[in-house]
């Protein structure tokens, strides 16, 4: 039978040939990551069914990201409680809170290959479909059970496949792209579907740009975002890892299958605005508007090829008296060859303010805050109303390359305008 | 089960339900005092034991923080209705034995203060004489709820 890559791989982990969109099947986990915030509950609901030892040690990942370094007492006993769970149960894939954000750490460290199914108790887990692999965000009770079983149930999604053609403009970069199609999907235009990334134009990206796409197929309600392995992606793995892999490839007339044509080359650089993440416009729309914060960082861009665009445009030039800004490394990967190449200098220089690597004010829960009446342009990927910080506070969402601008004039900016 | 209703718009994501800054917490009568916090301050107070949560489309949208769902848990709901329900949210609820009720439609029948009365094993909601039916939850769901949560029927279990 035809199947997607998503069947595929959903087939091969229950150990059958084949199965369909829709049916409900029980799958071998190949990774498992958790982190410092939703870590903790797992490893309580673990610990509730009973049982002593996890499946397999080797297959779990653990790391500490949102809280990083703990800012209050609950974060650090929360950090206990993972440290201690590592300890006595030989975890060996655990990176404290020295490696950064986890959906850049998992792939830069090898864990994620072609073919593999990765749940994760994050729901932007759905980022390591970029490399071909079958990877989706779950609480924590369901990875109580993976931590106990190796085994999940999971309902094989249909797919849409959204055939991405076309050479951007200038300055248009994946992260507008992505926000385009969610504008035109809605929040919940893709609920419980594999979102397959294709065409010319992805075939074109590098693996950073397919992380960004991948990484906000949920944002659309997506289970999964996925995008067939090819040489570029086989090369960053075989540099990365050492666990064999499975390429899949879609079956053109898989009957789960749905395609949309995106065509991007009129495309102009996008921002989603308050409170919903397909609130999308072009940014002529909402040029002008003011800003309070700019935060370049996060799972979506916070990576080094948006580093170097935002240090390039920001080089030399100097931050708006009206903003504040936050540069924050994804990794520490990400980290130290921004030092190397001489772009925390730029940053700093321009008077933004760079932190350790961690999800920042992402999550409204650690550092950099907004209050009442504040506005924030960051290129991460949720603006839902609270996010960061105030309820009454709004986030708009950018590319690095549209905050690295908008940093410089204090106000929404298309970096042709610098 | 009876209770009251309290009514929500669409698209109500986790960050609604429970801010990120209370993430930390895990004790979920503790997390049920700032339950839908990020829509209004005031609800931890005003809901009661037994009363229902009814939405829009798309509720619990976002996060896969289970928080969301271990406060509507800590304050006492009885279950979730809505129009539908975002993914991951569903999975944690059924995990931990809310009941989350589909039903298309449903959100322009119900208002807040309306008292209305479920029938699980029908698959009702009856508001004074009118009745509303919802979508059926798989069999394996339904002995899930029936044994609380995952965790309790993973013990009777082998995998």
């Amino acid at each position: 039978m035809s199947m997607t890559i998503s069947e595929k791989i959903l087939a091969k982990a229950a150990g059958k040939k084949e199965v369909e969109a829709g049916e409900i099947i029980m799958a071998n986990i190949d990774v498992a990551m958790m982190h410092d915030l939703t870590g903790p509950l797992a490893v309580e609901a673990f610990k509730k069914i009973g049982s002593e030892k996890v499946w397999d040690p080797s297959k779990v990942v653990v790391l500490f990201d949102h809280q990083v370094p703990a800012d209050s007492i609950e974060a650090a006993e929360n950090h206990i409680i993972m440290r201690k769970f590592v300890k006595e149960q030989g975890i060996e894939d655990f990176y404290d809170v020295r490696e950064g954000i986890c959906h850049q750490v998992l792939p830069e460290k090898g864990h994620v290959v072609p073919g593999d199914v990765i749940v994760g108790t994050d729901s932007h887990t759905c980022t390591h479909g970029a490399l071909g692999a079958f990877a989706t965000g779950i609480g924590s009770t369901d990875m109580a059970m993976v931590l106990a079983t190796g085994k999940l149930w999971f309902k094989v999604p249909e797919t849409i496949r959204f055939e991405i053609e076309g050479q951007p403009k200038n300055h248009v970069c994946a992260k507008d792209i992505i926000l385009y199609i969610i504008g035109k999907m809605g929040i919940d235009g893709a609920t419980y579907k594999a979102c397959e990334f294709t065409g010319s134009t992805v075939k074109n990206m590098t693996i950073s740009e397919r992380l960004v796409l991948c990484n906000m197929a949920i944002e659309m309600g997506g289970k999964t975002g996925i995008i067939e392995a090819d040489e570029k992606t086989i090369e960053y793995v075989k540099r990365r890892s050492k666990k064999p892999y499975n390429i899949m490839k879609t079956d053109p007339d898989a009957p789960s299958l749905e395609s949309m044509q995106v065509n991007v080359e009129s495309l102009e650089p996008q921002i989603a605005c308050p409170h919903n993440v397909d609130n999308v416009k072009p940014i002529s729309e909402v040029e002008g508007t003011e800003i309070d914060q700019i935060f370049i960082g996060s799972c979506t861009n916070g990576r080094i090829e948006d580093l170097r665009y935002a240090a390039k445009i920001l080089k030399g030039g100097e931050i708006s008296e009206r903003v504040r800004m936050l540069v924050i490394p994804a990794s520490r990967e990400v980290y130290t060859k921004a030092l190397d190449e001489g772009l925390i200098k730029i940053f700093i220089d321009a008077g933004a303010i760079v932190c350790n690597p961690c999800c920042g004010p992402c999550l409204g829960g650690h550092i950099g805050l907004l209050g009442p009446g504040e506005v924030s342009l960051s290129t991460s990927n949720r603006n839902f109303k609270g996010r960061q910080g105030s309820p009454e506070s709004e986030v708009y969402l950018s590319s690095a390359a549209v905050a690295a601008a908008s940093a410089i004039k204090g106000k929404i900016t298309h970096p042709n305008n610098i | 089960m009876k209770g009251k209703v309290w009514k929500f718009e669409d698209d109500i994501d986790t960050d609604q339900i429970i801010p990120g800054r209370y993430l930390v917490i895990r004790d979920p009568k503790k997390l049920a005092k700032h339950l839908m916090e990020g829509i209004d301050p005031q609800f931890p107070d005003k809901v009661k034991k037994g009363d229902f949560i009814v939405a829009g489309k798309n509720f619990g949208c976002g996060s896969s923080r289970e928080h969301a769902p271990l406060a509507l848990k800590g304050a006492g709901i009885s279950a979730v209705i809505a129009e539908s329900f975002a993914r991951i949210f569903y999975r944690n609820a059924i995990n931990l034995g809310i009941p989350l009720l589909e039903a298309p439609g449903i959100s322009k029948h119900l208002k807040t203060g309306d008292e209305i009365e479920i029938d699980l094993e029908k698959g009702i909601i009856k508001k004074d004489k009118r009745e509303f039916k919802f979508k059926k939850l798989p069999e394996f769901m339904v002995e899930i709820l029936k044994k609380g949560g995952l965790i309790p029927y993973l013990k009777n279990k082998n995998w």
